[in-house]
């Protein structure tokens, strides 16, 4: 498939912002595509927010431009907001009303039809699980059953994009894996994209596909998970541990025969492999032809946190 | 123009089923059968005066002095709303309109839907507005009810219609304190700072702003031993102009005015609040005359309004929502 017939969900050019001759977003080009779960990273204070309200035409843009689906962010900020959830880091709702009353405030203000209103909200709070509170109290929810109502409160105009600033801040970690998992599973049966801010890099590891990272208003590096991993890890190479009950030069010669390996070390009773792709099935196939008994073989996973020191530290 | 209107019936909603609201309600409720039926209340005082119609000028707009008469100890119903009701009403109303809002986090999720920025202020202004003529109605009417029931009198043709005017104007001044009110809470993040600042604008202009006047027209008109006319009426010029800085002295005079008809200029309005009909003029104004007469102080507190709202609208449309 061609880039050109792919939908750009999201597209800046040149994207600035200026507070007071602080420049907190620095001519960012961001690119994101239909059905990504990108994952936008960055340190605190990195213009992350910043970028977010501009996406979302709460704030005006220094320079450059925003837009999502095609609209321009600054100038039909309404027809952005009627297709974009946007859930703010520090997301509120009415707390004296009930969960079911918040979100229906939310429905009519999208203009939704009255006999949908209750539809959509019984709707909503069914996928993210919060039926059974409907008519509690906001203000009597934990933590947790709030980000979840925050998540139900976008589910209610059915948008294209979810834009979600530290979606898990503030909850227990169990809570989180199924938070994330809320999220991705929601992304895919409506077919959302879903731009999710966030400093805590497992969970965006966890469930996103593409990541950005922004450092100082820059957005130092741009791609697939899989590609940065491999860059950060040694200009694109993978790395395998091999370990075996005896390590003889005669194995060592026949692995390093099989096309794509780089270089074989020894350390103690380990091999580590470089290689170009995973040839972990030549590999194994190398030292039972070579009558090597294999003990373990593992692949040498790149964390985010690699990509993310690797190029923090760059910038 | 959907928008504004969701946000309006939110926060009617709200006004009407919140403890605040019903607080408010029940306050209005307390001072309209007060100010009337009181141990010392106006019905009372108005007894004796319709014993004795000629003296007072009573007469034939009995039915509004009801609302302009006080009692022995009890300020008139006018009294309370000028000073009391409608500012208190209004600032309650008004004074955490925006800032609880972004303090909660729901102005970011608010603004996040597809709605003009200016539905959320204008609805909620609207909303205050209205919660405060739905409230001064209710207190009219107690008052009107009071006194069918209680005196027998009717009210006439004229009288409705100054009724309806006082309702108008009353409205336009609850306006005034709930466009101030909203004014600081788009201003102030923490509440207490916006709730303090136009609790304390209310107290200077209902306490202080008279002694202010009297010191200021002492110092530039002042009064000797045994003060001659000329004196007496440059001090008290300055003391009037003075004091009409203050929207509660303005509205005063306009009130007063349009519901005792026998006042002849607006300054007498100082005398009607102290000396309870001393200078009073026998021949009652038109209902035209009054109103030339009121215009003034009408067109400058509409004026003021228009510009505190004019002024919160720009800042809040302009400003950057975070919900940190």
């Amino acid at each position: 498939m061609s880039k050109l017939t792919e939908q750009l969900v999201v597209e800046t050019v040149d994207l600035t912002k200026n507070y007071d001759k602080t420049t907190v977003v620095d001519k960012l080009n961001l690119r994101i595509e239909e059905g990504d779960i990108f994952g936008f990273l960055g340190p605190n204070g990195a213009g992350k927010t910043t970028t977010i309200l501009m996406l979302l035409g709460l704030t005006e843009p220094t320079s450059g431009t925003a837009h999502i689906y095609g609209y321009n962010s600054t100038r039909e900020p309404l027809k952005v907001k009627r297709i974009t959830g946007y859930v703010p880091e520090k997301v509120g709702f009415y707390e004296d009303l009930t969960a079911s009353y918040n979100l229906a405030y939310t429905a009519r203000l999208n203009g939704l039809p009255e006999d949908l209103v209750t539809k959509r909200v019984n709707e909503s709070l069914g996928t993210v699980g919060l039926s059974h509170v409907a008519e509690q109290q906001v203000g009597e929810f934990s933590r947790g059953m709030k980000q979840r109502l925050a998540i139900a409160d976008i589910l209610i105009k059915m948008p294209k994009v979810a834009i979600l600033d530290e979606p898990t801040s503030g909850i227990d970690p169990e809570g989180i894996v199924q938070m994330l998992d809320l999220i991705a599973d929601i992304a895919k049966e409506i077919k959302m994209t879903v731009i999710m801010c966030s400093h805590q890099l497992y969970q965006v590891q966890r469930i996103c596909n593409r990541v950005g990272i922004l450092v100082n208003g820059k957005l130092v590096v741009e791609g697939l998970l899989d590609q940065l991993g491999r860059e950060a890890l040694g200009g694109g190479r993978l790395r395998i541990e091999v370990k075996l009950t005896e390590i003889t030069s005669k194995l060592i010669d026949c692995i390093k025969r099989i096309s794509g390996i780089v270089s074989v070390e020894r350390s103690g009773d380990l091999l580590l492999i470089t290689c170009l792709e995973d040839l972990r099935p030549k590999i194994a196939k190398a030292i039972i032809d070579a009558n090597g008994l294999l003990v373990e073989m593992k692949i040498q996973r790149y964390a985010l946190e690699d990509i993310y020191r690797k190029y923090f530290r760059e910038a | 123009m959907k928008g504004l209107m969701t946000v309006f019936y939110k926060e009617l909603a709200d006004h009407f089923t919140s403890w605040r609201g019903i607080i408010l309600f029940i306050t209005v409720l307390l001072v309209s059968v007060f100010a009337t039926l009181g141990p010392s209340g106006a019905i009372e005082n108005l007894r004796q005066q319709l014993a004795t119609p000629v003296q007072y000028g009573v007469g034939r707009f009995a039915f509004l002095y009801l609302f302009t008469t006080s009692g022995e100890d009890m300020p008139s119903f006018i009294w309370f709303i000028t000073r009391f009701l409608v500012p208190i009403v209004g600032i309650v109303l008004g004074l955490d309109a925006i800032n609880s809002e972004k303090n909660s986090g729901t102005m970011s999720r608010l603004l996040a839907q597809p709605i003009y920025r200016d539905a959320v202020i204008n609805g909620k202004f609207l909303a205050g507005v209205v919660t405060i003529a739905i409230m001064l109605t209710t207190a009219i009417l107690i008052v009107s009810a009071i006194g069918l029931a209680v005196l027998g009198v009717a009210p006439g043709s004229e009288e409705i219609a100054r009724l309806l005017l006082f309702w108008g104007i009353s409205i336009l001044y609850g306006a005034f304190w709930l466009g101030l009110a909203m004014l600081f809470s788009v201003y102030f993040r923490p509440v207490a700072a916006s709730a303090v600042s136009s609790l304390g604008i209310w107290m200077f202009f209902s306490f202080f702003m008279s002694m202010a006047a009297v010191s200021t027209a002492n110092i530039l008109a002042p009064l000797s031993q045994t003060p001659t006319t000329a004196e007496l009426l440059s001090n008290y010029g300055i003391q009037i102009t003075a004091s009409r800085i203050s929207p509660i002295m303005l509205f005063g005079e306009a009130a007063t005015i349009l519901l005792a008809p026998g006042a002849r200029t607006a300054g007498e309005m100082l005398q009607l609040l102290t000396a309870s009909g001393a200078l009073w003029m026998p021949g009652p104004l038109s209902l035209g005359q009054s109103l030339l007469t009121i215009w003034p102080h009408l067109a400058t507190i509409g004026g003021i309004t228009a510009a505190l709202f004019a002024i919160s609208y720009i800042r809040f449309m302009r400003e950057e929502i975070r919900s940190t």
